[in-house]
């Protein structure tokens, strides 16, 4: 099975271990995953802030350039993944709006028909394509004696209704039952990390992020996992200024998806960039999964 | 038959907020019920929840709506609309007002606009994010205070490979500046 992939802009430097492990994950299970070639940044929300027509017009691009040979495009960041299947569904349903963007597109030589491209995130694939047999049956290190908290965030499971349960998701739960983890059920798992408001209201983001570290604490988490570069930077990477904002004590690792999956793979940690976290996983990565592997062993 | 509210009854404000959102003609059926509010992650930062902006969409107080911070402490969680009984694109409504009250000028000094300015600019020169330059410059120019708390978090993300300090340009960039212009020359979407 053949996808294009589309990994955005967080993908090549802030959440480079994304990238690294959602190539090695698929590529171990046979998946093969190529590149859109020359793709653009999909805008995240702020082109949609100032300019309706030049936020669909720049996501466009991207669908215009998946070679014909693809039908199916991945992404695995929340917020491109979004753009990328709204734009497709408003040309879809708006006559006029297509024929605007196809406008724009065409003073670039391009054009995209809706429909043409399937987009899909990267949760999608690995929970029905790839799927529970495959998963279970590969599986070469369970991850039994580790609680992960699925973390899903707002724009995979919102508003695109039919991914998941919009409050309640599970196939992240689910997906790491086959893996033999705990999954910690907590309840703030679709609620919002924040998103940009860590660079406009700090107030308003510490809280949100606050809220969702001190569940997760509640619940007895060893780890967090996330589907979106931004919850997984805003969790991470200020967890200090959070800790020290409310005199707090979190130290909560924060991984992907993939880095934990390419773990019950067997994989080389080095190839799942475990180890680019700020708060570091691999102390009780190591100290839970070795101590469920004696136990085994025992 | 379901009858279709007369559009006599929207005040100008209501179709300029209909027109500038899709699917924005469902404000019309705004219940009230406030779910949006009550759902809402920034609610309690906002000076207007959105179901008192929809009143005041009704109401016509335009200038009211585009001075509030409502739309800029909305995070795009999209909460609101998945749970809004009436179907409301709620977080469309958002864009739109904060695309309208950039457009008059309205929010030209706030942190939100200034983020997004300083974002697409960087997608404009080099068609990829540039998460380095879009901090520096932000942060430089809009937010020096907050200049030195941040400086620790950088150092992390570089020591880990991070945060590339060169931005990446893709090949074709005349190409998206000539689709951005043509869309900025086409305007609105409907």
């Amino acid at each position: 099975m053949k996808y294009a992939y589309y990994p955005g802009c967080s993908l090549e430097s802030g959440s480079a271990a994304y990238d690294v492990s959602v190539r090695s994950v698929m590529e171990s299970l046979g998946f093969q995953l190529d590149e859109v070639d020359d793709w653009n940044c999909c805008g995240a929300t702020e082109y949609f802030t100032q300019h309706e027509l030049v936020a669909l017009s720049v996501i466009a691009r991207n669908l215009a350039l998946v070679d014909k040979q693809y039908e199916q495009l991945v992404a695995p960041c929340a917020a491109c993944f979004l753009n990328l299947k709204k734009t497709d569904k408003l040309m879809a349903e708006d006559r006029s709006l297509r024929d605007h963007v196809n406008e724009a597109l065409g003073a670039g030589g391009l054009s995209y028909k809706p429909g043409t491209v399937r987009v899909r995130h990267l949760l999608e694939v690995l929970y029905s394509d790839v799927g529970e047999t495959a998963l279970r049956q590969r599986t070469k290190r369970s991850l039994a004696g580790l609680r992960i908290a699925p973390y899903y965030g707002c724009q995979v499971v919102r508003p695109l209704n039919g991914l998941d349960n919009t409050e309640y998701p599970m196939k992240m739960d689910e997906l790491f039952t086959w893996l033999g983890a705990e999954v910690v059920d907590y309840p703030v798992k679709a609620h919002c990390c924040g998103g940009h408001m860590t660079q406009i209201s700090e107030s308003q983001a510490f809280e949100l992020i606050r809220r969702l570290l001190q569940s997760a604490q509640d619940y007895k988490a060893d780890v967090i996992v996330c589907i979106c570069p931004m919850c997984q930077l805003n969790l991470d990477a200020y967890q200090s200024r959070v800790n020290s904002e409310f005199n707090q004590n979190f130290r909560l690792p924060v991984l992907f998806l993939t880095q934990l999956v390419g773990i019950a793979l067997g994989l080389d940690w080095k190839k799942l960039g475990i180890g680019k976290e700020i708060v570091s996983a691999e102390p009780i990565l190591r100290e839970k999964l070795e101590q469920a592997s004696a136990a085994t062993a025992g | 038959m379901i009858a279709e509210p007369s559009n006599s009854h929207r005040s100008a404000f209501m179709a300029e907020v209909i027109e500038s959102a899709p699917g924005g003609e469902r404000i019309v059926h705004c219940l009230q019920c406030g779910s949006c509010g009550g759902s809402c992650p920034s609610g309690a930062d906002m000076d207007y929840t959105p179901r008192t902006v929809f009143a005041m969409i009704a109401a016509d107080q335009r200038d009211r709506v585009l001075r509030s911070n409502t739309m800029w402490c909305c995070v795009s969680c999209y909460f609101c609309t998945t749970r809004c009984p009436q179907n409301i694109p709620i977080t469309e409504v958002m864009y739109a007002l904060k695309r309208i009250s950039i457009a008059e000028g309205i929010a030209k000094e706030g942190d939100g606009p200034a983020l997004a300015r300083t974002f697409t600019g960087m997608v404009e020169k080099y068609g990829r994010s540039f998460e380095f330059g879009l901090a520096s410059t932000y942060y430089f120019f809009h937010k020096p205070g907050s200049m030195f708390k941040m400086g620790p978090m950088g150092l992390s993300m570089l020591s880990r490979g991070r945060l590339s300090l060169i931005p990446k340009r893709i090949r074709q960039i005349d190409q998206l500046q000539s689709i951005i212009k043509k869309a900025k020359e086409l305007g609105g979407t409907s």
